[in-house]
């Protein structure tokens, strides 16, 4: 080894502390990247394998009924490959151990065989019998949060008639990967549940017999997906086609790949951050190391080094700390994406997911972290050996100091000398103690980031449940009742009061947009059920009109008194006409509103609802959803806001995780940057402090003007990190706003204090650290040197 | 080097001038010197601390550049040199020895020399220049568990590892005792004599002028005299 790579060596061993600080922060960057990265790439092709083996199919539609002929002509449709027809209905379900009603979603599947398309993964237990009664496979969720098993029953009312279902097994299936209950925003495993049945036990309890209600498509490699989709929706339309989607509008392909793509902004951001606050520390530590060699670096010029050759060796220093980075971040970032990749496959319910490791992945990740860095010490690098050798063999000329800024206001009458050195080394070099100070902030609005998902999702939950929808449950029924059917409830002992709605399926067009969603009929005075904005102001509901969410407006382009086309899909099909009358900025979905005498009007008939939203006196739940179980006309039963605590007690679990991995990551940035700086202090003031003390200072004394400078820096960096961690928040929220959530800008006073204490606590530490570097001043050698 | 009878030129400089801007203070270290350095002589320069002597010995080691003036090496002109060919001279034909001696503290004796062999053209043995100066049984500590004068000598073995042209040394004695002093004056005695080496010493004790060739003295950053010395002492026996 030549004696260059030696000293090399040995002079990374010196300054082993700075370089583990260093490599810790460039390895938490690198683990990011590589933890999101490889996450995204394992969860995309366990969907994309999950996808290709069960057959997902590619085009969606539900219809009231249509006799089995009709799939014989939508199989001949240009560009559709295959056709499945299937029953899908609703039951209400008494669980046992479940005071409220449950929803079930009954599922037909061919008595003998699997489906061309959209087969199920049977995990546990057989298929029906299609000559038994009552036999069905059950979805893993709702399996897995009742716990129930093979020979398991429950009581469902299926069409109007009490039948007992029993389960013959567990299953799952990609087109409900996530289950979400139509008109709810979070899935709701305990209330929500599919289940498979026997293709002729459906026919004959719903009087279906050789008819469909739901079919699903896959397509020719070269179908234009729009032009199927039409085509269909024309086919369907005599049938009660409720309007055919594509895998955009396909609710649980959508939550996943929404999902996704949030992953993959975070493989982005966090790491950029880090990436650019290990640049800086390194260069920061580079160019103390070039001072501090200034006449090693001489000496070598002196001996006939070439320029290059000490660049390289330096080079080769903040090299061999960013492949202990890579290497750091390598396997943490195996580890981050493997406990992640578990995580949400359990959250998902892959039937299979392999966490994979792209090495694309690895090399792009370490590649990304010798770009940061040598691009922060190419300067550096760069200035040290342009010096002449002559000129960096004298010590560095005195650095000229003036006094401080508040001296010159006058009041150095209150400064003792101590501050007066703190206030002139800040005042002497500005940029330097913005910088450090500027990492500092980095890592406290890092640690305001770990917090703000939770402080998003608990304010968007109280905006929802506790003002906007104040309702206690939403009733949903089998078709629409005449509106008489509101007094048949308020009837119910314990129920205090009813506010009926109307949905309307529907399609938006406006100019070349357009969207299928439905549109809510409310009454115009309602208490529990509120139109509100983000900021709390209730929007009004005016007689005519439509009153669009900000999503759904942003994807027609429609604002304020445009008119857009309303095509019903359902009854009579009217095409229409309405005047966009308002629009509610909102938290989430794509809804639209309209008054519910207005919507009926529309719709040419005489008023009825769909649903209602029922408040039910304290204590009374049990009577009120024992009453509602019996009611035969009630297809289902929300409680949105028990459904959202029980979603949360999942995710609050991811987001934990997730936090973990950000706090921990933030002490590492907020630890290196201080315990950088203070090293980088103590050995540039070394002399300084140890004359000092020679003279006569305490080591207390002597340590508070080396930590009061970074305990001022820390002091400043905190509100200025508050400002960082608000602009990253505002730009994540920005940046993960999906069509499904948009994230409130949120952050509560326990998050900054959080922040600020973690950073606290580490500038402590690393100072407590270096203190022991101060204690341990040489005086009398540090005075003999040449320096 | 050449068969004519008097020795080669190695230096020479015309009206040498170098101004320093230190901070806000600018000092004017040579101002005017003209001086001749011949094949295999050693020379001392003599001067106060301010004199010039070490910016002189900086420019004739391609270390630094004047602010006017011509240098000839050889017979070229040092002032046309590339920062490449600065470099590569350094490297080829000068060896340094410095006051502070400029060891690499986290490199041993033996690869503190071996820096230097490592890149030169015709070098020694590490362990041979380091026995010249008498330090075969401390090749492996490093500059921290030797003394001065120890530390002196690794950087002459440095210096002359490289077989040099030329021998710059600059208060090679300055921080050292008398008696390590000696030792390492005869170190350097011994390289001008074995190898033929044509070395410069800096100092500011004349004492060590009677081991010169030549003593030129310095005043101001001007020549005030050249003196041939008649008898020329071993290093050993100086005393002061």
């Amino acid at each position: 080894m030549s004696a260059l790579n030696r000293k090399l060596i040995r002079d990374l061993l010196h300054m082993k502390g700075q370089a583990i600080a260093i490599a810790a922060v460039i390895g938490c960057g690198i683990a990011i990247f590589i933890g999101a990265q490889s996450t995204h790439w394992s969860l995309q092709s366990a969907r994309q394998a999950y996808y290709e083996r069960n057959r997902f199919p590619e085009v969606f539609s539900s219809l009231k009924r249509a006799p089995n002929s009709i799939a014989g002509r939508v199989r001949d449709l240009p560009g559709v490959r295959s056709v499945v027809t299937r029953i899908v209905k609703g039951v209400t379900l008494t669980v046992p151990g479940l005071e409220e009603p449950a929803v079930g979603k009954l599922i037909s599947y061919p008595d003998r065989g699997e489906p061309v398309i959209s087969t199920v993964h049977l995990l546990t237990g057989r298929f029906p019998d299609p000559l038994r009664n009552g036999e069905v496979l059950v979805e893993e969720a709702f399996a897995s949060e009742h716990g129930f098993q093979q020979g398991d029953k429950i009581d469902a009312v299926m069409n109007g008639r009490l039948q007992t279902l029993t389960i013959t097994g567990v299953a799952m299936s990609p087109e409900y990967i996530t289950t979400i209950q139509p008109g709810s925003l979070w899935p709701d495993d305990k209330r929500f549940g599919i289940f498979w049945m026997p293709r002729r036990q459906m026919e004959a309890a719903f009087e279906m017999e050789g008819a469909f209600n739901d079919i699903a498509l896959t397509l020719t490699g070269n179908a234009i997906e729009e032009e199927v989709i039409r085509l269909l929706d024309r086919t369907l339309a005599p049938s009660g086609g409720l309007g055919a989607y594509g895998l955009d509008l396909h609710y649980s392909h959508r939550f996943i790949s929404d999902e996704l793509t949030q992953l993959r902004t975070m493989s982005i951001i966090p790491p950029t951050i880090f990436l650019g606050v290990a640049a800086f520390l390194l260069n920061v530590a580079l160019r103390r190391i070039l001072s501090l060699q200034r006449e090693q670096i001489a000496a070598l010029k002196a001996f006939g080094y070439s320029n290059r050759e000490i660049g390289f060796h330096y080079g080769g220093l903040i090299s061999a700390i960013i492949a202990l980075g890579s290497i750091l971040g390598c396997l943490l970032g195996i580890y981050m994406g493997k406990s992640m990749t578990a995580m949400y496959a359990e959250f998902y319910r892959f039937p299979i997911t392999v966490f994979k490791i792209d090495f694309r992945i690895l090399i792009g990740g370490v590649c990304l972290s010798f770009l940061a860095g040598l691009a922060g010490v190419v300067s550096a690098v760069r200035n040290a050996v342009r010096i002449q050798p002559a000129e960096a063999m004298r010590p560095e000329p005195p650095p000229s100091y003036e006094p401080s800024f508040i001296e010159r206001m006058g009041w150095h009458r209150f400064l003792s000398q101590a501050p007066r050195m703190i206030l002139r080394e800040l005042t002497r070099r500005p940029a330097k103690a913005a910088l450090t100070s500027l990492g500092i902030a980095f890592a406290c609005g890092i640690l305001i980031v770990g917090n703000f998902g939770k402080d998003a999702v608990t304010f968007l939950i109280d905006f929802q449940f506790d003002l906007q929808q104040r309702q206690d449950a939403t009733l949903t029924f089998y078709e629409a009742v005449p509106i008489r059917a509101i007094s048949s409830l308020k009837h119910i002992d314990g129920i205090v009061s009813v506010e009926p709605f109307r949905s309307v399926p529907v399609r938006f067009r406006h100019g070349q947009f357009s969207r299928q969603t439905s549109i809510m009929g409310v009454k115009e005075k309602r208490e529990l059920f509120r139109l509100l904005n983000t900021d709390g102001q209730e929007v009004p509901l005016p007689d005519d009109g439509l009153i669009l969410s900000s999503a759904l407006a942003g994807i027609l382009s429609a604002h304020i008194g445009d008119t857009v086309h309303v095509e019903v899909l359902e009854g009579e099909r009217a095409k229409r006409k309405v005047k966009v009358a308002g629009v509610v900025d909102d938290f989430s979905g794509t809804a639209s509103y309209m008054n519910i005498r207005s919507l009926n009007r529309l719709m040419s008939e005489p008023p009825v609802l769909t649903g209602a939203w029922i408040s039910i006196r304290d204590g009374s739940s049990h009577h009120v959803f024992q009453e509602l179980k019996e009611t035969p006309a009630i297809a289902g039963v929300t409680l949105q806001k028990v459904a959202v605590e029980g979603f949360m007690d999942s995710f609050a679990e991811n987001l934990l995780h997730m936090r973990m991995f950000n706090v921990v990551f933030a002490c590492i940035i907020a630890f290196g940057v201080v315990y950088n700086s203070a090293r980088v202090a103590l050995s540039e003031r070394g002399r300084e402090l140890a004359t000092l003390r020679v003279i006569g200072f305490t080591r207390g004394e002597v340590s508070s003007i080396l930590l009061g400078e970074l305990a001022f820096l820390t002091v400043i960096a905190i509100p200025v990190g508050f400002a960082i961690g608000y602009s990253l928040c505002l730009f994540i929220s920005t940046a993960l706003e999906t069509e499904l959530y948009r994230i409130p800008m949120v952050l509560n006073p326990p998050t900054f204090a959080f922040a600020a204490v973690v950073v606290g606590l580490a500038a402590l530490v690393s100072g407590l650290l270096v203190r022991r570097g101060i204690d341990h001043l040489d005086m009398v050698s540090v005075l003999k040197s040449s320096e | 080097m050449d068969d004519s009878e008097t020795a080669e030129l190695v230096y020479e400089a015309r009206d040498l001038t170098k101004v320093y801007h230190m901070g806000e203070v600018s000092v004017q270290a040579l101002r005017g010197v003209d001086i001749q350095l011949y094949e295999s002589e050693l020379i001392v320069l003599l001067g106060h601390s301010g004199s010039g002597k070490s910016t002189l010995l900086n420019i004739l080691g391609g270390l630094d550049v004047p602010s006017s003036g011509e240098v000839f090496y050889r017979g070229s002109r040092m002032s046309d040199f590339s920062e490449a060919e600065l470099t590569r001279y350094r490297r080829e034909h000068v060896g340094f020895v410095f006051q502070f001696y400029n060891l690499i503290p986290s490199l041993t004796a033996r690869e503190n020399v071996a820096l230097v062999t490592e890149i030169a053209r015709d070098p020694m043995k590490p362990e041979d220049a380091l026995a010249l100066v008498d330090l075969t049984n401390r090749m492996d500590h490093f500059p921290s568990q030797m003394s001065g004068g120890e530390q002196q000598r690794v950087a002459i073995a440095r210096a002359i590892a490289k077989q040099p042209d030329v021998l710059l040394c600059d208060e090679p004695t300055g921080a050292l005792d008398l008696e390590t002093g000696i030792k390492v004056l005869e170190a350097i005695d011994n390289v001008n004599r074995e190898l033929g080496t044509t070395t410069a010493v800096i100092t500011h004790n004349s004492v060590i002028s009677d081991m010169a060739h030549r003593v030129i003295r310095l005043l101001d950053g001007q020549i005030e005299s050249i003196e041939e010395n008649d008898v020329i002492r071993a290093a050993s026996e100086l005393n002061w």
